[in-house]
């Protein structure tokens, strides 16, 4: 091999950055994220497993209905209707955003751009 | 098995021929069947036919310009009730180039540029004219957008959904009455932060939007905005046109109304008692 001398602690030099972040943390990723549930309620209007996975299609699911559609009949969970929106529905539960939102959202290094149009509760822009 | 070049040749054409030809034979007798992939409909079809009356609901709006002329300022209250409704920033009234309008007032001139301006009366030299967007029937702007964030809902309203907007501002190229703004930059810091409305979400930069006839009040039983700051004047009549008891047939069939541009073929279901 020409320039083995160079070649191979290159080589060597690469791996060990690439593996660095395993070498430092080891299989630890890092505090689990405890979203804050909304207190008094219990019920989403899908599984919190199911919500956990597929929040942002139900989102998506009701723009298209609402927008398109035109079908705005809340979601009715245990004689509690809740209207399908995320500004109007979601948040009125779930009010504090950096605490339920975010918490997963920065864990996961996800930036939805819902907050450049919807507003948070409570805020002041 | 022996095979001569020239029988070679002969079966290598004739399967070539039918590799081309079977494909565009079987699209010919299987046409129709395909459908176009889409998640999200664009409503009703924007190239309908002009002569077909359309079936259903059909939301328009008659503006009585009598009743704006006689209560001077009523115009000024419907933009202002608009505007705060759908937190549509405000950037001043020296800024027009970054301006977002959903409702406004332009003169006789700039409202009906089909109609001769010699010699017009003194009431339509004087008088400005509420424009809002013009829900067509036939709209342009759907057609014109690529991704359908604009599109016409089954009630004849044409809305638009800004997530899926691009700003590419086909749309406001397709549009004849220049009812559609773009956001130039962000609206946020132009929106009045006392009296903005938390229930309606704002629009970012890039986005173009517009007049959507207050989808989310007529939801809740409400009437549009500009209709309810009206009051009980008259002076905008909102309502199903292909309703024969409404209240808005009634004023149409007691009154001369024109329309903005009809020779268009957009089918506008705005109408002006002028």
């Amino acid at each position: 091999m020409y320039d083995g001398k160079l070649i191979i602690p290159g080589l060597l030099i690469f791996l060990v950055l690439m593996i660095s972040p395993i070498l430092f943390n080891g299989l630890d990723a890092g505090p689990v994220p405890k979203p804050e549930k909304p207190v008094g309620v219990t019920k989403c209007v899908k599984s919190a497993q199911y919500m956990r996975t597929s929040h942002m299609k139900v989102l998506d699911d009701w723009r298209d209905e609402t927008l398109r559609d035109g079908d705005r009949t809340p979601v009715e969970i245990d004689g509690v209707k809740y209207e399908k929106s995320l500004m109007n529905g979601c948040l009125k539960c779930h009010t504090d955003k950096k605490k339920f939102c975010d918490e997963c959202h920065v864990y996961t290094s996800v930036k939805p751009y819902c907050w450049d149009c919807h507003y948070v509760p409570k805020e002041t822009f | 098995m022996d095979i001569k070049r020239r029988q070679f040749l002969k079966i290598a054409g004739l399967s070539t021929i039918a590799g081309i030809g079977a494909p565009a034979a079987f699209n010919l007798l299987l046409k129709g069947e395909t459908s176009p992939v889409s998640y999200a409909s664009s409503g009703g079809s924007a190239e309908a036919s002009h002569d077909d009356a359309p079936a259903g609901v059909r939301l328009g709006m008659v503006i009585d310009q009598k009743v704006f002329d006689a209560n001077i300022g009523l115009a000024q209250k419907c933009v202002t009730a608009c505007h705060t409704v759908h937190n549509v920033p405000d950037f001043g009234k020296d800024n027009k180039k970054d301006a977002i309008k959903w409702i406004f007032e332009v003169p006789f001139e700039k409202a009906f540029t089909n109609k001769s301006h010699y010699h017009r009366n003194a009431h339509l030299h004087d008088s400005d004219f509420l424009v809002l967007c013009n829900h067509c029937d036939n709209p342009p702007c759907v057609r014109a957008c690529p991704t359908k964030a604009t599109f016409k809902r089954k009630d004849g309203i044409v809305a638009m959904d800004y997530h899926r907007c691009i700003g590419c501002r086909f749309c406001m190229a397709a549009c004849p009455y220049g009812m559609r703004s773009f956001n130039w930059r962000d609206p946020r810091p132009f929106i009045d932060q006392t009296k903005h409305n938390k229930e309606f979400p704002t629009r970012m930069r890039g986005v173009v939007e517009k007049c959507n006839f207050c989808v989310d009040r007529l939801a809740r039983g409400l009437q549009p905005a500009c209709v309810e700051a009206t009051g009980n004047t008259g002076a905008m009549v909102f309502g199903d046109l292909n309703d024969s008891h409404s209240k808005i047939r009634k004023v149409l069939d007691e009154n001369f109304t024109i329309q903005r541009k009809p020779a268009l073929g957009t089918q506008p279901s705005l109408f002006y008692i002028i």
